[in-house]
């Protein structure tokens, strides 16, 4: 099966692409710093904007920065139509056969260490879990059967599944970040420019799938990083390294709404083999979360795939949470003068 | 392959991997393709979202079982038994495609009445030799019922004059270097491979078959293939086979059911085999089976019908085209021996070719070899130089011959992309080996095992007391070199070069070529006639021009030669007629245009047409049409048939089976065979046609035998060409712990050869000290024996250390915990290894009684960035009949918890994060890896 892929023309998008020659950014290396833009997701248009206007943004950035981290708008595109070109993953997982060739690939492409020879006994699954130097990351469940009794077919099941950043609309990794390293890119992907991050780690516990990670080896650089969603090839006009050396086209890259499509199709195409376990996760809305620029098809609890049932957006309610943490804390002071006062009054009553 | 070569005419596999995609049913079975060829399983998992249905039939649940729709268990080496059940419910519920059967294979022909059955004399065929451990398909008649009894080679075939005997092997005998080479030979000097042969080397090859045998199509004669066949697999019935499985009577009726269903003339299945078929003693009889199967059901020559070799190296099939085999020619021309009947060229030629058949041609072939090998000093009155083809005395296949190494009966050895010290079949034995030699060559990328066993082996002597001094070789990489690949299914896929390799690496061709040239060089003045061979040999490869790399700027290597040179010399070239555009001598278009009077030269046959003009190099086509076959893309042999014995694809009158599966047909009106592939057949021979009772060659074929390489031009259900019996039979392992229920007089293959000795010993049937079933395998993080993946930090992480595979309730009665340290047993040694106790290992019962089976996967050694104890030392060394391998795939040991011997064992190479820096060669700089890491 051969994925048509759209070919990019970064100058006929409205938003700040950067070309060709471009520096990347570095992840892992140490106090090198990028002078170049990085790209954002619809800038704005030099006339709308004054001096004066550009002062005051800028300062209530600074403003919205200096205090912990406030859910912030997403960027969108200026153009909607734009919105249909947002790249993702679909991964299904039923023609997954678990070869971590994306693992390889993925830290081939992008350079990143290997975690250590660790024999850790889960199944096949020796690098554990998405992080810092792990972008693509095979999961292995064993759901063996132990009495295959019956009509004499054995209903063993070896779960695979290749994890990766899902690349969300409202990414609270995004909203979390304090220096703004983390940004949209020209792809609608999520993308942590390395340099910028300042190795704070908010991101690492804003993430409700446990993307991110820091890396904290001897000698890297403390930043957190996760998948690019291979922005540098797809600048390029390449597929994502993962996406282009899976064998069975378990992982696909598209545009999403391709994507989508098509993974609805699938699932039918499944249940219509008597296929009932097939359901897609982070396609639509799951938990606080709209749909997701990674994508899966499961054919289990996403427990068993170490997926959260209902990922938590932790942005969600927090003006109320703010709002409660100030009244306790206003009833506190209230309640601690009172007692005070009293003891204060009682003492001048002796 | 013979197991392929001697049902069908050719051992190679039948399809290509693509054609999987077309099956309704796969059975995967000896293989563990979704691990071992990851690529590869992108068709059968097409085919599965196509709606066909993939079984999986493995001692362990793998990723492939994980991907299958049905996965059944089996205990390891009960393969025949298996296959034979599902035989046995094909012929006795007539499911059998009878069309097909009666007309494209062997069934109705009648065999000599003198041949006697495993049923007739409990688990051996006639003409067994117990003395020397061997038949002589001869003498127990393994004929067609025409043919002459034997008179020449009868009796006492040369080289058969003396057994072996039990405890040469192994070293056992140090003072076994008097005896005499014939002694190896007493199981045919040729092994391997000879493409659909008539018969083994103890007979004429051309005398017991003849293009019209007699037959009885309504099948009544008691002695025709068919009746045989009932009677040799009636024993398979359900329940039995289930008893020496240990899987159930239902799940072997399940598979034959969905087989049968999924085959006919609308639908075809596809057997898929790897080396968890062939490294067995009985291994090619298992592929034998797998091919009677298949012959029965019609599934042979169509799409999606076919026994799909799964090859484990990247060019292995190359390997055995253009031979690297001691008793093989290129093209499958058996290597002349000291026999008698190979004196002289056309004894040779007499001998070994068939009168009817492509093989009349065989004088062809060899002339136009020796041609292309001996240029202008080969002419008719001197034999073309016959005579200088090296005459082989004995068995020098690779486990005899390291059992002779470790002897020390040899002086020098050449390893080029091999790892014998840790891949090898009883390593230890074959470390041995390696330290009795004098000098030892080794070309590779990294300093593997058997370059660095002198000094890092920890079971090993100290580095001071060994004498074999060692020549390391640098090699180039893939990417530095170029040359073609023949892949799995015959496709030859040239390669350019990229990049200049690094430093003083250079191709293994380069290697080869330069020594040839200084040997060349050594032995100018000699006028002794054993050196004219050398002197004469046309070695001129040398690039015309300076060679280019892709960016045009020249290579900085000299002396390099050019690989398209050896390809055109192979493709073969006339002597008489030149090319207009290069006034070179004219490129063939293909076999057919050899010659016998030496006006032409090749240097493989088969590969002839795959350069026809010196500007055409069509293994280097890469071009995607509209044929699902793809014919333009590479080249595949024969002829760029893609389907071998595709006439089969038609019915006996030349039309399609069904619409759904038409692939060549005869087209009345053109008068020729059409299709989407090239015909594997003569491309006007009418369906009608039929042969003249004394015709010779191709003529002697009739219009509806589509097996041409067969003298007869049919299949062969009954194939004497096989040294272990022309039926497949159940034998157990080697080693076993249960005895053989099927024909309990005869346990093990009598035909097998066991080197017994003190570093080989065997837990013969049953094995009492060893009781647990072991097997090998594969994972996909890894490579073979470790070679080109433990020396890389990206794969080391996902497969970090040695382990081994056990079930809940074997840990439970060792008392061993899952991710602790366990030690395997075996009688050739013991190795430590990681526990992963799994459920998808089980406990079988087997004739009532409970058999643990175990995994054993054999990627690690001693050198290395990873290391850990090799699993090959547990392994016998032994050799099947047929092509001398090892049974790995079914062997005795005992499992303990904890350490035994706790070796330290230190990596050869240091843990490196990043396996390499270095940007992308030839990518743009946007386009480079983002992480191009500088580390404090």
């Amino acid at each position: 099966m051969t994925l048509s892929l759209p070919i990019y023309e970064n100058e006929s998008r409205s938003s700040g692409a950067t070309g060709r020659g471009t520096p990347r950014p570095v992840p892992f290396a140490r106090a090198e710093h990028r002078s170049a833009s990085t790209p954002t997701c619809g800038t704005i248009d030099e006339d709308d904007s004054t001096a004066l206007g550009r002062a005051i943004d800028d300062a209530a950035d600074e403003l919205r920065n200096a205090f912990p981290p406030v859910r912030r708008s997403v960027p969108q595109p200026n153009r909607p139509e734009d919105l249909q070109d947002i790249m993702g993953f679909f991964t299904d997982t039923t023609l997954c056969i678990g070869c971590k060739a994306c693992e390889v690939a993925c830290k081939q492409w992008n350079q990143l260490p290997s975690d250590g020879l660790q024999f850790t006994g889960y199944s096949y699954d020796n690098t554990k879990h998405v992080g810092a130097t792990t972008w693509r990351h095979v999961a292995f469940k064993e759901q063996i059967n132990r009495n295959s009794d019956g009509d004499g077919t054995v209903q063993s099941r070896w779960l695979m599944m290749s994890d990766v950043c899902k690349h969300c609309h409202e990414a609270p990794c995004q909203h979390s970040c304090p220096t703004g390293a983390i940004i949209y890119n020209q792809f609608g992907d999520v993308y942590l420019q390395n340099d910028i991050c300042n190795g704070c780690g908010y991101c690492v516990s804003a993430c409700p799938f446990g993307v991110l990670g820091r890396a904290d080896n001897e000698h890297d650089d403390g930043h957190a990083h996760k998948c690019t969603l291979c922005m540098d090839r797809q600048e390029g006009g390449l597929t994502p390294a993962c996406a282009k050396v899976c064998p069975t086209s378990s992982i696909q890259f598209g545009p999403l709404e391709d994507l989508r499509k098509k993974a609805k199709g699938r699932v039918e195409e499944l249940r219509e083999r008597g296929n009932d376990r097939a359901y897609l996760y982070g396609c639509d809305d799951v938990g606080d979360y709209g749909p997701l620029s990674a994508f899966f098809l499961l054919e289990d609890h996403p427990n068993e795939y170490n997926l959260p049932e209902n990922p938590p957006q932790p942005f969600k309610g927090q003006k109320a949470r703010y709002a409660a943490s100030i009244g306790v804390g206003a009833l506190l002071a209230g309640v601690a003068s009172w007692l005070l006062a009293r003891s204060g009054g009682n003492r001048r009553g002796r | 392959m013979p197991g392929l070569g001697a049902s069908f005419g050719r051992g190679a596999a039948t399809n290509f991997q693509q054609d999987l995609a077309n099956s309704d049913c796969i059975l995967i079975m000896g293989s563990n393709m979704a691990e071992a060829h990851p690529v590869g399983f992108r068709w059968p998992m097409k085919a599965r979202e196509r709606g066909a249905t993939i079984i999986h039939v493995d001692p362990r649940f793998s990723r492939t079982s994980a991907c299958a729709n049905h996965y059944v268990q089996i205990r390891a080496g009960s393969d025949i038994a298996f296959l034979g059940g599902l035989i046995n419910y094909v012929l006795t519920h007539e499911k059998w495609f009878k069309e097909y059967v009666l007309a494209y294979t062997n069934a109705s022909t009648i065999i000599a009445d003198e041949f006697a059955d495993t049923e007739d004399l409990e688990g051996i065929f006639s003409g067994y030799d117990a003395k020397e451990r061997a038949y002589e398909s001869g003498k127990g008649r393994w004929v067609y019922a025409d043919s002459p009894a034997e008179k020449k080679h009868e009796g006492e075939p040369i080289g058969r004059t003396e057994p072996e005997s039990q405890g040469q092997g192994g070293i056992g005998k140090q003072g076994a270097g008097d005896r005499e080479t014939g002694n190896d030979m007493q199981h045919g000097i040729h092994g391997p491979g000879l493409m659909g042969g008539a018969s083994t080397h103890t007979s004429k090859r051309a005398a017991s078959t003849s293009a019209h045998p007699p037959t009885d199509p309504t099948l009544q004669n008691p002695k025709c293939v068919m009746n045989l066949l009932r009677k040799h697999f009636a024993r398979y019935t359900p329940e039995l086979v289930s008893k020496i499985c240990g899987c159930k009577p239902e799940e072997i009726q399940r598979v034959a059911e969905l087989l049968c269903q999924n085959s006919g003339r609308d639908r075809t299945s596809a057997i898929v085999y790897a080396v968890g078929w062939t490294q067995h003693s009985i291994g090619p009889q298992i592929i034998r089976a797998a091919g009677i199967l298949q012959q029965l059901l019609g599934n042979i020559g169509r799409p999606g019908g076919m026994v799909m070799a799964m090859r484990g190296h990247c060019s292995i099939q190359g390997s055995t085209d253009i031979s690297t085999l001691y008793d093989l020619l290129p093209g499958y021309l058996p290597q002349p021996t000291t026999e008698e009947h190979h004196e002289t060229l056309n004894g040779y030629v007499d001998y070994e070719g068939l009168p009817t058949g492509y093989w009349a041609n065989t004088k062809k072939f060899i002339v136009s070899l020796l041609k292309a090998w001996y240029g202008d000093a080969a002419q008719p009155e001197n034999e073309f130089r016959f005579k200088w083809l090296p005459h082989i005395d004995g068995d020098y296949s690779q486990l005899p011959f390291f059992e002779k190494m470790a002897r020390g009966e040899v002086k020098g050895y050449f390893v080029l992309g091999q790892n014998p010290a840790g891949g090898a079949p009883n390593a230890a034995l074959h470390r041995k080996g390696l330290r009795e030699l004098e000098w030892l060559v080794v070309a590779d990328w990294f300093e593997h095992e058997t370059a660095v066993f002198w000094k890092d082996d920890p079971k090993g002597p100290k580095a001071s007391e060994i004498k074999t001094e060692v020549f390391f070789i640098p090699a180039a990489s893939i990417a530095a070199k170029e040359g073609s690949f023949t892949n799995t299914q015959r496709m030859l896929q040239w390669h350019d070069k990229a990049v200049d390799p690094e430093g003083d690496c250079r191709s293994d061709l380069s290697f080869v070529w330069n020594l040839g040239r200084r040997l060349k060089k050594l032995y100018e003045g000699s006028t002794k006639p054993q050196d004219q061979a050398i002197q004469h040999l046309t070695w001129d490869y040398a690039f015309d021009e300076p060679p280019r790399l892709p960016d045009g700027s020249l290579s900085r290597l000299t002396d390099e030669p050019d690989a398209a040179k050896v390809l055109q010399e192979i493709n073969g070239y006339s002597l008489v007629e030149r090319d207009e555009k290069t006034g070179k001598p004219k490129l063939l278009p293909g076999f057919s245009d050899l010659k016998d009077d030496g006006t032409t030269a090749s240097g493989g046959w088969i590969y002839s047409g795959v350069f026809p003009a010196y500007d055409r190099n069509r293994a280097r086509d890469r071009i995607i049409g509209d044929n699902p076959l793809q014919p333009n893309w590479a080249w595949a042999w024969p002829h760029n048939r893609r389907v071998m014995y595709n006439r089969a694809s038609a019915d006996p009158a030349g039309k399609p089976w069904s619409e759904r599966k038409k692939l060549v047909w005869w087209d009345e009106t053109q008068k020729k065979w059409v299709g989407f592939d090239q015909p594997d057949f003569e491309p006007d021979k009418s369906p009608d046609y039929r042969a003249p009772a004394d015709a010779k060659g191709m003529k002697a074929i009739d219009g509806n035998s589509p097996f041409i390489m067969k003298p007869d031009g049919k299949s062969w259900l009954f194939a004497p060409a096989m040294k272990d019996g022309p039926f497949p039979t159940h034998y157990e392992p080697i080693e076993s712990p249960v005895t053989n229920l099927l024909y309990p007089k005869q346990n093990d293959s009598p035909v097998v050869r066991y080197f017994e000795g003190p570093l080989n010993l065997i837990d013969h049937v049953p094995s009492k000290n060893y009781p647990i079933v072991a097997c090998t395998f594969r994972v996909t993080e890894m490579y073979l024996s470790g070679p080109m993946s433990r020396f890389n930090s990206w794969l080391n992480e996902l497969m970090p250390a040695m382990f081994v595979e056990i079930s809940p309730e074997l840990a439970a009665e060792k008392g061993i915990e899952h991710g602790g340290w366990l030690t395997v047993h075996s009688a050739r040694g013991s190795i430590e290894a990681r526990a992963m106790v799994t459920r998808r290992l089980r406990p079988l019962q087997i004739d009532g009684k409970q058999v643990h089976q175990i995994g054993i996967p054999f990627h690690w050694g001693f050198a290395g960035e990873a290391v850990g104890d090799i699993a090959n030392d547990l392994v016998a060394l032994s050799a099947e009949p047929n092509v001398s391998i090892q049974e790995d795939k079914a062997f005795g040991v005992d499992i303990t918890a904890g350490r035994t011997h706790a070796s330290n064992q230190i990596p050869t190479q240091s843990y490196a994060r990043w396996p390499t820096t270095q940007p992308s060669p030839q990518t743009p700089k946007s386009a480079q890896p983002e992480g191009q890491v500088h580390q404090s």
